[in-house]
C-alpha cells in the first residue's frame, strides 16, 4: 500500500487501529464511549460499524475493570487495545497495569502474557484543569515490564501505534491531545494551527510500523541537544527557530525502551543538553534522562544539564500558561546553557 | 459539645438537642480465651433449598442468595433437589483428592517450619470448595484462583513434584523462583498465574470469559476470592462487567470467616450475605454449604450449565471455615477463640464425605486409614524428589542472570546493561 493521505493525529490513530483490526482478528478495541459514538475525541470512529460489537465495544466506567478485563482477554489470546478516556483517569487501573499486566510474563515465566496497548490522551494546553491535563508517563516508566510510547506527529502516531499493538508486551500509548488537530508552537494566544501542509501529516493509508525504541532527530544541530517528546517537540522547534540557536532536537518517541544511542551520540557531539517535558519535575522522566546523560557524557559536557518541566504542583486551570513549560522558560534555559 | 477525640476537632453546632452519633466498629463474637458460639447461625435443613432451572432469571431466585444449598444431611445421606447423584467412582475420587490436598498441606507446612521454604498456606477445612468446583467444571475451563485453591491443581492431576518445586523455588521451578511459594501458574491445567494482590483475578476471569463468548468458544471461566477481598474495587468492577456482558463466568466467594485476623464483619457480613452481592448486580447468586462437596459440585454444575447456555454469570458464596492460620506467618490463637474450629457447625468436608461413602457401603474406616497412609507416603516421596532440585536459600536456584529474563519478550539495552553490571560486580568480589 503506497497510498498517502493527509491525516491529523486522530485520523492517523484511527487508521492504525483500522489497519490492525483488518490484519489481525484477535485485535479488539474497548473503552468508555469508544463504540457507537467512536470516542470522545473520535479516535475510534467507524470501527464498531466496520468490525462489529464483538470487537469494538463500550465499557462500564471502571478503569480497573477495563484493564483487568483486558488482562484476561490477553490471557485468552486476544490483543486488546483499551482506551482510557483521559490519562488523568488511569489511576484506578494502576494495580491492574503495574501489578498484573506489567508483571504477568515475569511471574509466570512466559506462560501468560498481556499483549495490550493502552491508548490514552494526555498532557495539557487545552484548559482542561487538573483532571484533564496530566502527564503521568513517569509513573509507568518507573515500573518494570511496561513500555511507554508518545508520538508527536500523525505519521509517527500511526507507525508507533501499529508497532505497539503488534508488540507482545503491555504498552502505554499516550496521545498528546493538544496536537491531535495541529502542531502547537507554545503560543496559546495565537490562532490554533491545523496539520494542513505539515510533512508529517502525509500518512500512508496502509500498514507500516515505526520500531519502539528508535528516537527521531526532529532538527539537526551543533550547539546543544534538546530531549523532548509529544507536544513539547513542536513547542521546542518553534522556540529554537525564533531564538536562532543551532539546536539538535531529539524526539524520543518511546521512553521505555529508550534510544540511548541517539541521545548519547547527540550530546557527545553538542556538549550541552536541555530536557523538556510537561510532567512535574521531581522524579519525572527528565530526572532519568539527566542521570543517563551524566553517566554517559560527563566528560563531553560543557555546561550543566538543564530541565524545563511542569512545576511540582497540581495542574492548574486559570494559571495553565504559567505552569506549561512554554517558549519563555525554554528560551531562558537555552540562554543559560549557552552562556557557559 | 463534648470532644470525644480530644484533639480540638471541630464539632457540630451545640444546642441542637440531637443524640450524639456513634461509629459502629464490628467485633467478632469470640476472641482468644472466650467461648465460641455458633448457635446464632441459621443452618437450614439439607433438603430445604429449592433447585431452580438453570435458565431462571436472577430476580426469580433471590432467596437462594440468603439460604444455604446443602446436600449431605447430619447422617451423611445425600438429600434434596440439589443432590447431584454422582457415581461411586466420582465420590471416591473426591474423597481421595481432598485427602491428598490435606496430606500435601501437612507436608509443605512442615517443610516451611523446617526452613526449607519461606512461606506456605494451608487450605484445611476448605478442600471441598476448590475440588468440588474443579470436578464439576470441564478440564479445559479456565480457572483464575486465589491463593487457597491448590485443590484445583490436584483435582486436575497436576504433578505434586512440580508444585513442590515452585514452593521450594528451586532449579525445577518452572516459574524460575520468581513467585512467593504457592503462587502457582499452570497454563496446561487451565490454571491462571496467581497474584498476591487480592481479587485482581476477578475482572481478568470476566475478561477471559468475555473473550471466549466473543469468539464463539464453548469454554467458560471460574474465579475465586475470599470474603474479605470482596471489598476490593476489582470485585465490583468484575461484577459490573459480568452482569453487563452476561459473561460465561462463575465467581466464587470463599467465605471462610477470617481474613488474617479480621473477621467477615469487616467485609460486611453483619449486614447481609456475600451471595447477596449478586442481587444488586442482577446476576444469579447461590449461597452454598462449602463443607459439603456435593453441594459445591451441584452448585458449580448448575452455574456452569447456565453459563454454557448463554445464561450469564453466577456468584457463589461458599460458607466454610478456615481451620488453620491465614499462612505460616500468623498465629490464629492470637486473635480468635481456639474453640471455633471444633464447634464449627458445618463439620469437616472430608469427614462428611467419608461418612456418606461409608453409609453407601462403598467405603470403610480401614480403607480410609490405608488411603491416608498411602497418600502420606506419596507426598513424602514427591517431596524427596523435589528436594533433589534444591530448597530455598541453599544455592540450587535458577542462574543469577535469569533475574532479568521475561521482563519483556526481548531484553532491552538497559536490562542487558544491568545484568552485565551485576555479573561483573559479583566476579570482581570473587563470588
Amino acid at each position: 500500500m503506497t497510498d498517502i493521505q493527509h491525516m491529523n493525529m486522530i485520523q492517523a490513530i484511527n487508521s492504525a487501529m483500522d489497519v490492525m483490526m483488518e490484519r489481525d482478528p484477535t485485535v479488539v478495541v474497548m473503552g468508555e464511549d469508544v463504540g457507537f459514538f467512536g470516542g470522545v475525541f473520535r479516535a475510534t470512529a467507524g470501527l464498531q460499524a466496520k468490525y462489529g460489537k464483538n470487537r469494538v465495544f463500550d465499557t462500564p466506567i471502571t478503569e480497573c475493570g477495563i484493564i483487568g478485563v483486558a488482562v484476561g482477554m490477553g490471557a485468552y489470546g486476544l490483543r486488546p487495545v483499551p482506551e482510557i478516556q483521559f490519562a488523568d483517569y488511569i489511576y484506578p487501573a494502576l494495580d491492574q497495569l503495574v501489578s498484573e499486566a506489567a508483571r504477568l510474563r515475569y511471574r509466570s515465566a512466559g506462560e501468560f502474557i498481556a499483549p495490550m496497548t493502552v491508548r490514552s490522551p494526555f498532557g495539557g494546553g487545552i484548559f482542561g484543569g487538573q483532571t484533564h491535563s496530566q502527564s503521568p508517563e513517569g509513573i509507568f516508566t518507573h515500573c518494570s515490564g511496561i513500555k511507554t510510547v508518545i508520538p508527536s506527529t500523525p505519521y509517527d502516531a500511526k507507525g508507533l501505534l501499529i508497532a505497539a499493538i503488534e508488540d507482545n508486551d503491555p504498552t502505554i500509548f499516550f496521545e498528546p491531545k493538544r496536537i491531535y488537530n495541529g502542531p502547537f508552537d507554545g503560543h496559546y494566544d495565537t490562532p490554533a494551527k491545523s496539520w494542513a501542509g505539515h510533512a508529517d501529516a502525509q500518512v500512508p493509508t496502509g500498514y507500516y510500523r515505526i520500531p519502539l525504541g528508535k528516537a527521531r532527530i526532529a532538527r539537526e544541530g551543533q550547539a546543544l541537544t534538546i530531549l523532548c517528546y509529544g507536544t513539547m517537540v513542536h513547542v521546542v522547534e518553534n522556540t529554537v527557530a525564533a531564538h536562532g540557536v543551532d539546536a539538535e532536537i531529539v524526539d524520543l518517541r518511546s521512553l521505555v525502551p529508550l534510544d540511548i544511542d541517539t541521545i548519547e551520540a547527540s550530546v557527545r557531539k553538542t556538549g550541552r543538553c536541555l530536557i523538556v517535558h510537561e510532567a512535574t519535575r521531581t522524579s519525572g522522566f527528565g530526572a532519568e534522562l539527566l542521570a543517563q546523560v551524566q553517566e554517559r557524557c560527563f566528560y563531553h559536557l560543557e555546561a550543566p544539564i538543564e530541565r524545563v518541566t511542569g512545576f511540582d504542583t497540581p495542574y492548574p486551570h486559570s494559571l495553565e500558561w504559567a505552569y506549561f513549560p512554554g517558549p519563555v522558560r525554554i528560551r531562558e534555559a537555552i540562554n543559560k546553557i549557552m552562556k557557559d | 459539645m463534648s470532644d470525644p477525640i480530644g484533639s480540638g476537632v471541630t464539632q457540630g453546632q451545640a444546642g441542637r438537642n440531637l443524640p450524639p452519633l456513634r461509629l459502629h466498629v464490628p467485633e467478632p463474637p469470640a476472641r482468644p480465651g472466650e467461648s465460641a458460639d455458633f448457635t446464632h447461625f441459621d443452618i437450614p435443613a439439607a433438603d430445604a433449598a429449592p433447585r431452580p432451572d438453570e435458565t431462571t432469571q436472577p430476580g426469580d431466585m433471590r432467596d437462594l442468595a440468603y439460604g444455604l444449598v446443602r446436600v449431605l444431611d447430619e447422617d451423611g445421606a445425600a438429600v434434596g433437589a440439589w443432590n447431584p447423584k454422582l457415581p461411586p467412582e466420582t465420590l471416591l475420587r473426591m474423597l481421595r483428592t481432598m485427602a491428598l490436598t490435606r496430606a500435601f498441606d501437612a507436608r509443605m507446612f512442615r517443610a516451611q517450619r523446617q526452613g526449607k521454604t519461606s512461606f506456605y498456606m494451608k487450605s484445611t477445612g476448605e478442600e471441598a470448595v476448590s475440588i468440588g468446583a474443579a470436578l464439576a467444571l470441564a478440564r479445559d475451563d479456565m480457572c483464575f484462583p486465589s491463593y487457597r485453591q491448590q485443590g484445583i491443581l490436584l483435582a486436575r492431576d497436576w504433578p505434586l513434584v512440580d508444585m513442590m518445586n515452585q514452593i521450594y523455588s528451586n532449579t525445577g521451578d518452572r516459574l524460575k523462583g520468581r513467585q512467593l511459594p504457592i503462587m502457582y501458574s499452570a497454563r496446561e491445567a487451565g490454571f491462571f498465574s496467581i497474584s498476591g494482590n487480592l481479587t485482581t483475578q476477578y475482572p481478568q476471569a470476566v475478561g477471559w470469559a468475555m473473550a471466549s463468548a466473543a469468539r464463539g468458544d464453548t469454554r467458560i471461566a471460574a474465579t475465586w476470592c475470599g470474603e474479605g477481598s470482596t471489598a476490593e474495587g476489582d470485585f465490583h468492577s468484575a461484577c459490573t462487567f459480568a452482569s453487563v456482558y452476561r459473561a460465561p463466568v462463575i465467581m466464587n466467594v470463599v467465605n471462610n470467616q477470617w481474613a488474617i485476623s479480621s473477621f467477615s464483619g469487616f467485609a460486611g457480613a453483619e449486614a447481609t450475605t456475600f451471595a447477596a452481592r449478586a442481587v444488586g448486580y442482577g446476576i444469579a447468586g447461590l449461597r452454598v454449604d462449602g463443607n459439603d462437596i456435593l453441594a459445591v459440585y451441584a452448585a458449580t454444575r448448575w452455574a456452569a450449565d447456565r453459563a454454557r447456555a448463554n445464561g450469564g454469570p453466577t456468584l457463589i458464596e461458599h460458607f466454610t471455615y478456615r481451620v488453620e492460620g491465614h499462612s505460616t506467618s500468623d498465629d490464629p490463637t492470637a486473635y480468635r477463640s481456639a474453640e471455633e474450629s471444633s464447634l464449627w457447625p458445618l463439620g469437616d468436608p472430608i469427614a462428611r464425605l467419608k461418612q456418606h461413602c461409608i453409609a453407601l457401603g462403598i467405603w470403610d474406616e480401614d480403607r480410609h486409614a490405608a488411603m491416608d497412609k498411602e497418600l502420606a507416603e506419596l507426598v513424602r516421596d514427591a517431596a524427596r524428589e523435589a528436594e533433589k532440585n534444591g530448597i530455598l536459600g541453599h544455592g540450587l536456584h535458577h542462574p543469577m542472570e535469569s533475574l532479568f529474563e521475561d521482563v519483556f519478550e526481548e531484553m532491552p539495552w538497559h536490562l542487558k546493561e544491568q545484568q552485565q553490571q551485576m555479573l561483573d560486580e559479583w566476579k570482581a568480589a570473587g563470588l
